[in-house]
């Protein structure tokens, strides 16, 4: 039965890399432009979304996605380190570090305080890297074209090649991140969300809880920072600034903390509104965000992640309750349909 | 079996303010032993019971467990060595059902459980499944917490602190809430519950033919202090427990 689990999702995610991969072969460049990005910003906001299975919602994540694409970006441009895989590892390494710093000072926090105190930190960082001239100040500084395992492909080869490695990216951190949701450790996590007096009286530290999510949170916003930054080719402070952290919220919410793979819908789902918005709405395309936003929030509460159950419940598709399913009751409607009525 | 009693509590003080909610508590439990803590509203229970569990220091006076000083340790350090406990209201995980609050409970119990292993593996499924049988609840295993009546929700937050196969059992008024007609099978599903674990239970309970019929001893509080420490009927027919506690004097 667990080897039945796990063989499905590892037998899922490699399809799914597969075709996401073949499917880059027909994208216009902008769009796998788009897409690399998306996967990036995805991967933030799948570190937020494992904070907040535990109850916690950063509004700082710029912090660790700025350190992710800092410090791949200085390796890249001033040691020349240039290959895409060691500047990946080298920048989750170093906002893994970071996030082991950060979080003992913040996880006795919670709610809004815990969310304004990794804002704080975010904007420190932005303070401090505006004023670092040595390192472009509030311009930033331009990133090398990264290399393949010795390869240095030019133009559509590039895009294709990069876009193909966030593609990889993107289905390990998934992978990973879905089997710890539906893992013992997971499901103690998301009881934190619940009810922390009583985890923390079933014997399990809350505050190493939440550490572990705020390190793997941040290990992941390294990852996808030194993924944004080698897309862009350029990192600068605004990679801190409140804005960015705050549209990793935005795709957290919109994808829900139910699936790892809505994440990354939901993140190219706004890149794609953002884009068209601004080409053909260009005053109002924030408006045409909320306006998006607020549609999720009343019609999938859950978030896009939620949609299949949903689709599943109106078309008469019984979502019955697996023993030991980690999904809330609350995110599973329809999971009462078949049961038995104990006897009072 | 050894005659250190399981549980001490030696000069234990705590006050709040001009307020005492614990003067000078001695006690022994020893293991096995089914202890009622009986007072009226404020006098001390669940001070003592906090005081136990970590959720409260005592000002001075020590609390030992097989010996071992637990007086200043956090809850979730009590908890893992051996001491667990119920709540009056009863703190369950909302959002899910019965099982998924019982896994968590064995999640909790296990760090060894690997990230890599979906929920229920490791036997964690069937130790889950044999408390919820041996609840009788099992028949609410997958309904939501949110829906199930009072009693069930009593019976899911005992067999969550049951988990870990504690030494000594706190239930904070297992019966309150629960209608009168349902007290007495529910206490008598918790004792059977118990009765194959070498726990020992401790129980704060308002109703006195609950506590006549479950209890071996009771300690009776007022003020803070314990008036009276007996076997039920000797406490019962105690004047100052008639008085202070019953309500019962003439």
């Amino acid at each position: 039965m667990a080897q039945d689990s796990a063989s499905r999702i590892l037998t899922t995610a490699v399809f799914a890399t597969g075709a996401l991969f073949a499917v880059g072969f027909l994208l216009p460049n902008w769009m796998l432009f788009t897409a690399t990005k998306a996967v990036g910003y995805g991967l933030v906001a799948l570190g937020i979304v494992v904070l907040m299975r535990s109850g916690l919602v950063s509004f700082g994540q710029g912090l660790v996605y700025c350190i992710g694409a800092y410090t791949s970006g200085l390796v890249a441009s001033r040691a020349g380190i240039t290959d895409v895989f060691v500047l990946l590892i080298i920048g989750g390494a170093a906002s893994t570090l970071v996030g082991l710093v950060v979080a003992p000072l913040i996880a006795r926090y919670r709610s809004i305080f815990f969310a304004m105190l990794t804002l704080a930190l975010s904007m420190v960082l932005y303070g401090v890297l505006v004023k670092q001239n040595w390192i472009g100040g509030s311009d930033g500084f331009n990133v090398p074209s990264p290399t393949f395992l010795g390869w240095a492909p030019e133009l559509w080869a590039a895009d294709m090649a990069l876009y193909g490695v966030a593609v990889l990216v993107a289905a390990i951190a998934a992978t990973l991140c879905r089997f710890y949701f539906q893992s013992m450790p997971g499901l103690v996590a998301q009881a934190v969300r619940e009810n922390e007096l009583r985890v923390e009286y079933l014997g399990t530290s809350v505050f190493r809880i939440t550490v572990r999510n705020f390190v793997i949170a941040a290990g992941l916003g390294g990852i996808g920072g030194t993924l944004n930054g080698l897309t862009l080719g350029h990192v600068d402070p605004l990679f801190s600034f409140w804005t960015t952290s705050g549209e990793f919220v935005f795709i957290s919410i919109l994808a829900g903390h139910v699936s790892v793979v809505a994440v990354f819908f939901a993140s190219f789902a706004l890149e794609l509104v953002r884009s068209f918005s601004n080409r053909y709405f260009p005053d109002t395309w924030q408006f045409m965000l909320g306006a998006f936003l607020l549609a999720v929030i009343l019609f999938l509460p859950n978030g896009l992640g939620s949609l299949w159950d949903e689709i599943r419940k109106r078309f008469g598709r019984d979502t019955k309750a697996k023993p030991g399913s980690t999904a809330p009751v609350s995110d599973a409607p329809g999971k009462l349909a078949e049961r038995k009525e104990p006897a009072e | 079996m050894t005659d250190t009693p399981v549980l001490q509590a030696r000069g234990l003080n705590k006050s709040f303010g001009a307020v005492v909610a614990a003067a000078d508590i001695n006690v022994d439990v020893p293991t096995g032993e089914r202890l009622s803590l009986i007072g009226a509203n404020g006098a001390g229970k669940t001070t003592f019971v906090n005081l136990v569990t970590g959720y409260l220091k005592p000002d001075t006076g020590d609390i030992l467990l097989e010996g071992r000083s637990i007086a200043r340790r956090n809850p979730r350090q009590i908890t893992q060595m051996g001491v667990c406990r119920s709540f009056q209201i009863p703190q369950l995980c909302e959002g899910m059902t019965p099982r998924q609050n019982l896994l968590v409970a064995v999640g909790a119990s296990r760090p060894t459980f690997s990230f890599f292993r979906p929920v229920g593996a490791e036997g964690a499924g069937e130790q889950v499944t044999e408390l919820l049988d041996r609840f009788g609840i099992a028949a609410y295993a997958d309904r939501p917490v949110s829906e199930l009546p009072g009693g069930v929700r009593k019976l899911l937050d005992i067999a969550m602190a049951l988990v870990r196969h504690p030494k000594v059992l706190l239930l904070d008024e297992p019966t309150s809430g629960v209608s009168s007609e349902e007290k007495f099978g529910l206490m008598d599903t918790v004792m059977a519950a118990v009765s194959n674990e070498p726990v020992t239970v401790l129980f704060v309970e308002h109703d006195m033919d609950i506590v006549t019929r479950y209890a071996d001893r009771i300690l009776a509080f007022y003020a803070g202090e314990i008036i009276a420490d007996d076997k039920p009927d000797e406490v019962l027919s105690d004047v100052r427990v008639q008085r202070y506690v019953t309500g019962t004097a003439k």
